[in-house]
């Protein structure tokens, strides 16, 4: 009960929260330095999309995502993900906003010291399921992700590929409305790189919002999926089915 | 917070233990030299405190009445020693008392007097419970009616007062440095230990754990650091005081009035919890305010 008043504290919902499941207006971040990151962002996702946010080096895609984890705060600007202000929320409810996203990272990010199966239940432990649930539920999602027969490996006896289906496998173990990824194919051959892609697909076949960040330009021209192209902290194009929009 | 993620804290806490073998080493190792120094130096200090207590325990004023005072007054002027907070017990001395006494010491001399030289000698010898209020009671004592004279030793009385204050402020002040000194020591080896499991706390961060659950692992395993740390210098002291005083007693036996020592248990009774919660508050302290830095991401 009161964690449900807590939970409704932290939304602070209007018509655009309900309609959109990431949405910025009019957002300013800068770099300490004042050297901008972003400038005048403006961007909504709905419910179930598939958007890739691609751009160089340099081009923002890094700092929009740690807005959109709440791990920084604009300058200016409203930033609405899954019903959460993250302009207006506490450092204390960080936590349970962040438990309504799924995070793949480039580099995996996985527990070295913990075999697959307990790097999954891992993120069910931090939402404090029962252990039958988490008996339950990890296997369930290994499977999901083809790897049901290596729940018992550490991530060094792994391959990438096989490591980014392990951290994908805890991203969505906890059934998030969206899914953010962060470069899931920096690491990868262009073979595991189709396969986690694959994967995303069909994540997002399933309800799921599925947000990739990329730079990859072969991945973005083959999915023709949403694009949204950054280029020196400016969204420069938004295209449906779009391609990959070259620096110069 | 659930019983079971406790337990799932506690358990991470207690693997860690084992899977960062070298941080749990340097740990160990730093709260247990900190803790032994700091053990040696409180024991040494209360063995100092107790042998001047023990001498000054040997300290008396002599309070001796008018001539001619009845029993009753000299009883009065008892109740009004006792009554005092600073007096720990009294004597009293009857004349005859005073010269059997004397008469002994003085051997051959004293044969031949039959008539009591000591006629006004009656006297209480009082022994204070802290000889640095000796001035305030001589002072007091003087003005009350039927006191003659108060006898005093104010030399001796203002040594101890000043060897206590000395060891006293010498020994707080050794261990202010060696607790700060292992505060420091123990925040830098927790800082290495936890600065190389960053990445598993900004993964827990993003994937929604709260700073307990993040905390709480590092918390447990510095508090069982902590108490291991305490409790492997305690055994090292016990069985070296142990040592040290069948050693006194052996060898230097012709020093026993002034090598006056507490039994093990004395000093043990204050020293085990003191210990352990030092250990495992620093244990307790050190991991906590050391995770904090890394929490805001």
């Amino acid at each position: 009960m009161a964690k449900e008043q807590k939970k409704k504290r932290a939304r602070k919902t209007n018509a655009d929260a309900e309609k959109y499941v990431i949405s910025l207006e009019n957002v300013n971040k800068s770099y300490e330095d004042g050297v901008p990151a972003l400038t005048d962002i403006n961007l909504k996702i709905t419910p179930g999309e598939f958007v890739f946010i691609a751009g160089d080096s340099g081009s923002g895609k890094s700092t929009l995502i740690k807005l959109l984890l709440r791990e920084v705060r604009v300058n200016s600007g409203n930033v609405n993900v899954s019903g959460y202000d993250l302009v207006h929320m506490k450092r204390k409810e960080v936590p349970m906003f962040r438990r309504n996203l799924g995070i793949v990272f480039q580099d995996f990010r996985l527990l070295k010291d913990r075999n697959v199966y307990e790097n999954v239940a891992f993120a069910q432990r931090i939402v404090q399921k029962s252990e039958r649930e988490i008996r339950k539920n990890v296997p369930s999602i290994l499977s999901t992700v083809g790897l049901a027969g290596k729940y018992k490996a550490k991530p060094k006896q792994l391959s990438g590929g096989e490591q980014q289906r392990v951290a994908l496998a805890r991203a969505l173990v906890n059934k998030p409305s969206i899914l953010l990824a962060d470069e899931p194919t920096g690491n990868l051959d262009p073979r595991n790189s189709n396969e986690i892609m694959h994967l995303l697909e069909k994540i997002n076949e399933n309800g799921t919002t599925v947000v990739v960040v990329t730079h990859n330009r072969e991945i973005v021209n083959e999915m023709q999926k949403r694009v949204i192209t950054l280029k020196k902290g400016v969204i420069v194009s938004d295209e449906e089915k779009g391609g990959y929009i070259d620096e110069d | 917070m659930r019983i079971s993620t406790f337990f799932y804290t506690l358990k991470q806490g207690i693997i860690s233990i084992f899977r960062n073998k070298w941080f749990t080493l340097a740990s160990l190792a730093t709260i247990s030299a900190c803790l032994f120094i700091f053990g040696i130096a409180y024991s040494l200090m209360v063995n100092f405190q107790y042998m001047i207590k023990t001498a000054e325990e040997a300290v008396s004023i002599t309070v001796f009445f008018d001539e001619g005072i009845t029993e009753e007054r000299i009883a009065e002027i008892g109740n009004i020693i006792d009554s005092r907070t600073e007096v720990d017990h009294k004597v009293f001395v009857s004349a005859d008392e005073a010269w059997a006494e004397f008469s002994q010491e003085l051997g051959e001399a004293a044969e031949g007097i039959t008539e009591n030289p000591l006629a006004n000698s009656a006297n209480y010898e009082i022994y204070l419970n802290d000889v640095s209020a000796q001035g305030k009671l001589v002072k007091y004592l003087e003005q009350v009616e039927g006191v003659r004279k108060v006898n005093k030793s104010e030399f001796t009385a203002n040594m101890f007062t000043g060897v206590n204050s000395l060891v006293t402020y010498v020994s707080i002040g050794m261990i202010a440095i060696l607790l700060a000194v292992s505060v420091f020591l123990i925040s830098n080896t927790v800082t290495i230990g936890i600065s190389v499991r960053k990445e598993e706390i900004t993964v827990m961060k993003y994937i929604g754990a709260t700073d307990f659950f993040v905390r709480a692992p590092f918390v447990f395993e510095g508090m069982i650091i902590g108490l291991i740390g305490a409790a492997i210098p305690l055994a090292l002291i016990y069985y070296i005081y142990v040592f040290a005083l069948k050693f006194l007693a052996e060898k230097f036996a012709f020093l026993s009035n002034l090598l006056v020592t507490l039994p093990a248990k004395d000093v043990f009774i204050v020293l085990i919890p003191v210990s352990l919660l030092i250990g495992v508050g620093i244990g307790f302290f050190g991991s906590f305010f050391t995770v904090r830095k890394h929490l805001k991401v």
